[in-house]
């Protein structure tokens, strides 16, 4: 396998990640695709960091499976979890359409999400719509969260909603713009650190 | 090895909302007074400045000021023929950790409970017969009347600045406020916060339908205002960064804005951060904690602190945990309903409904975390209960807590949650719908309470605290009956669409946010067998040591706590130091 340009995803884990990202935010109109706002690049950064490494997450055993209503009770930490949950889907993948996840057309890659998404999907030895869920999860953290984190690039996530961001001083506005959109260029911390 | 300290007058664990007044109150009395906070220092100069506070992906999503489960969490589960499991993350509610605890990172909504609430046993009873209460439903009166607490509520209503309307002074009924509260001495400080447009169209809706719409009490403040510590409050920018956040602004009443600077100032009180305290040592001779055992969480060295006087103000689960670890009174044996510590473990029941308008502009981001309008008429015993099947209600209410876009976003039913026809609808939607909420209250159940887990522990080696807790048959006729109020007031706004009506059903779950709202474990009143503190919140096990917050509440009622786990603080500061000090011992015989 050739180096890979990331802090810690491997270049086959970045090819998943980014064909099903722009899978989840495709571009058009609205804004370029999650891959083009860095999207894969946050992702390998969460991981690569205190949150990958299970920082701030309870992994004391013993490791049981649980009731849905327990919430997350793996013994992995994110890192090991989204390597373990892209090899999972891609040898689904492989079994299913006889190609790789990023070898696949639109059409394809939408058909294989919805399938994780509805619980349709059986990984072997992984739960697909848990993998699904926080893809999804982690999808929307690199697109939304401000890009201090890397994605998010160019405040496309926040310009889609008109978001305005920081510094957030509405104390005249409440008022004035009561039932009435308030617009303004969306400023990110890197504008005023 | 354990390191022998000398004597202070008062050790309070736990600096948060109820540490900080006690301490507070304490030095004021004369008294030296250590206080151990198991969480870091923190000041809002260092640690809540612009621009990096408002970091939604830090604060809201990977949870930066709350409890770190790695350190510390709880299990869960439903029944007691289960075996319960750790929440491995925090999601339904959010337990503060460092200096100013959850008061740091709360929304500030600071009511007043409803006489009601004070005298609930007594009260369904009178109305609705002697056996109207199921037998497995635990609740019980507080051990002191809405009338005697007043004053505290006015006291913690004058240290936060809260903004808000009358609605019952001196008895005379005030239009705007809510009719349905207790009567009040003084208006609030401050006058309420602008509604938003979603709050106006929320009350509009709700005053077309009968009913009586109100701002919510809110400790972000309306103007500029000087606290009777001295300590001058900013209004609220509506920033829509309230809860999980520090205040970068002091527009929001915490610990850290309302008191901590006094305090810390103060050489009568030491803070010392980062210690965790083990165990209350307990002197069954003379019924007195002598000492506290704690351990330097940045050295690991273990102290032990002999003190006079002891109060517990951590969160409900560690006040619990300290005693059933220190063997202060007798834990609760679900089964046969004797002993009283963990008791009566309450949380909130929740239930909303969205509401989604083609022509109105919401601007969600413009928000303060307690700037609602709300209805009061379908919560407590303020409508008839008869044929109903369950007693208490809930707080309806309406108006953005914030518009962040990790955890903001909203889309009608049916859309994808991901694609083409996700994105366009959330960029349709997003600044064109709410939420309406009811806060409902949860009364005690038999089989809901708190002990410790027999199977996982904490970063020193000590049990959790595990929660075997369920909603039952009152909280689900509830959240059914609330949550349909909520989507009649939804229909009288005329929305292009409405949202699923979400009540609470199934089981308790610990992945969606419900509220940081848990109660019981030590609760008050009159008789030792079935409570553990009395109605000043000293221990009957333990004359000098007192219990404070929400672990003393008998039951959860339908509006948020943080206004009576303040005004209760006050109450016992005031027993300690007018009484207590005096001649110290049991204030009320066992």
């Amino acid at each position: 396998m050739a180096a890979s340009d990331y802090l810690t995803l491997t270049e086959a884990e970045a090819a998943f990640l980014q064909a099903a990202a722009d899978t989840i935010i495709p571009a058009d109109a609205l804004s370029p695709s999650a891959s083009q706002c860095g999207v894969i690049d946050f992702i390998d950064c969460e991981l690569a960091g205190p949150y990958g490494e299970g920082a701030r997450l309870y992994r004391d055993g013993p490791i049981e499976k649980g009731k849905p209503e327990h919430g997350y009770q793996l013994g992995l930490t994110p890192r090991d979890f989204f390597a373990d949950g892209i090899a999972a889907a891609e040898a689904w993948t492989q079994a299913r359409f006889g190609r790789s996840f990023a070898a696949l057309g639109e059409t394809e890659r939408g058909e294989a999400l919805a399938a994780m998404e509805s619980g349709k999907a059986e990984f072997a030895g992984f739960g697909a719509k848990e993998f699904f869920e926080a893809l999804l999860t982690i999808v929307m953290e690199g697109f939304f969260a401000d890009p201090y984190y890397g994605g998010n690039r160019d405040l496309a996530g926040w310009k889609m909603l008109g978001y305005p961001g920081l510094m957030a001083d509405y104390q005249a506005a409440i008022e004035t713009y009561r039932g009435k959109r308030y617009r303004a260029k969306p400023r990110s911390i890197g504008d005023f650190a | 090895m354990v390191t022998r300290l000398k004597e202070v007058d008062a050790v309070v664990i736990g600096i948060g909302w109820t540490g900080s007044i006690l301490a507070r109150e304490l030095t004021k009395a004369g008294l030296r007074v250590v206080g151990l906070e198991r969480g870091k220092m923190r000041t809002p100069e260092a640690d809540f400045a612009l621009p990096f506070i408002r970091d939604e992906l830090k604060y809201h999503v990977r949870q930066e000021l709350v409890q770190d489960p790695a350190l510390e969490t709880l299990t869960l589960r439903h029944e007691l023929s289960e075996s319960a499991l750790p929440f491995r993350r925090f999601g339904a509610f959010m337990p503060g950790m460092g200096l100013g605890g959850a008061g740091t990172i709360w929304n500030g909504m600071t009511w007043r409970f409803l006489p009601f609430d004070h005298e609930l046993r007594s009260r369904i009873t009178a109305r609705y017969g002697k056996n109207a209460i199921a037998d497995d439903m635990t609740i019980a009166d507080w051990a002191m009347r809405y009338d005697e607490l007043e004053p505290y509520y006015e006291r913690f209503e004058k240290l936060c600045g809260t903004s808000g309307k009358a609605g019952n002074l001196n008895g005379e009924i005030i239009a705007g406020g809510n009719p349905f509260e207790g009567p009040r001495r003084s208006d609030y400080p401050n006058p309420p916060l602008p509604p938003s447009h979603a709050g106006m169209l929320f009350e509009n809706a709700a005053k077309s339908l009968g009913l009586h719409p109100y701002p919510t009490p809110s400790a972000n403040l309306s103007r500029e205002y000087r606290n009777p510590e001295g300590l001058v409050l900013n209004p609220t920018l509506f920033c829509g960064h309230c809860d999980r956040f520090g205040c970068a602004t002091n527009s929001k009443a915490s610990p850290n804005s309302t008191i901590l600077p006094v305090l810390l100032a103060d050489p009568r009180f030491e803070l010392r951060p980062q210690s965790w305290v083990t165990e209350l040592v307990h002197d069954t001779a003379s019924r007195k904690v002598a000492a506290v055992r704690y351990t330097d969480m940045a050295t690991g060295e273990e102290f032990e602190q002999p003190a006079g006087l002891v109060a517990l103000c951590a969160y409900p689960f560690t006040n619990t945990k300290l005693l059933l670890l220190s063997r202060i009174g007798t834990p609760y044996d679900p089964v046969t309903g004797q002993g009283a510590v963990g008791k009566n473990y309450c949380y909130q029941v929740t239930g909303n409904v969205a509401v989604f308008f083609e022509k109105e502009e919401i601007n969600p981001f413009i928000a303060a975390g307690a700037n609602q309008m709300n209805v009061d008429d379908f919560n407590g015993d303020n409508f008839d209960h008869g044929g109903l099947g369950f007693f208490g209600g809930a707080l309806i209410f309406a108006g953005p807590v914030h518009g962040r876009p990790i955890a903001g976003r909203m889309t009608p039913p049916g859309t994808p949650r991901w694609g083409r026809a996700w994105k366009e609808a959330t960029a349709k939607w997003y600044s064109r719908a709410f939420t309406i909420h009811a806060s409902g209250a949860n009364f005690a159940h038999r089989a809901n309470y708190l002990d410790l887990d027999p199977t996982y522990r904490d970063a020193l080696g000590r049990p959790l605290i595990r929660m075997t807790y369920n909603f039952r048959d009152n909280d689900r006729k509830l959240s059914a009956f609330t949550t349909a109020k909520a989507v009649e007031i939804a229909r009288a706004m005329n929305p292009t669409i409405l949202g699923m009506p979400m009540p609470r059903r199934g089981d308790f779950n610990v992945l969606p946010y419900q509220s940081t709202h848990n109660t019981g474990g030590t609760i008050m009143g009159e008789d030792p067998k079935t409570s553990v503190v009395n109605r000043y919140l000293q221990a009957w096990e333990a004359s000098n040591l007192f219990i404070l917050g929400a672990s003393t509440f008998p039951q959860n009622p339908g509006h948020p706590p943080t206004g009576a786990v303040g005004a209760l603080a006050y109450w016992a500061a005031d027993a300690i130091a007018t009484r207590y000090l005096k001649t110290p011992g049991a204030l009320v015989p066992a």
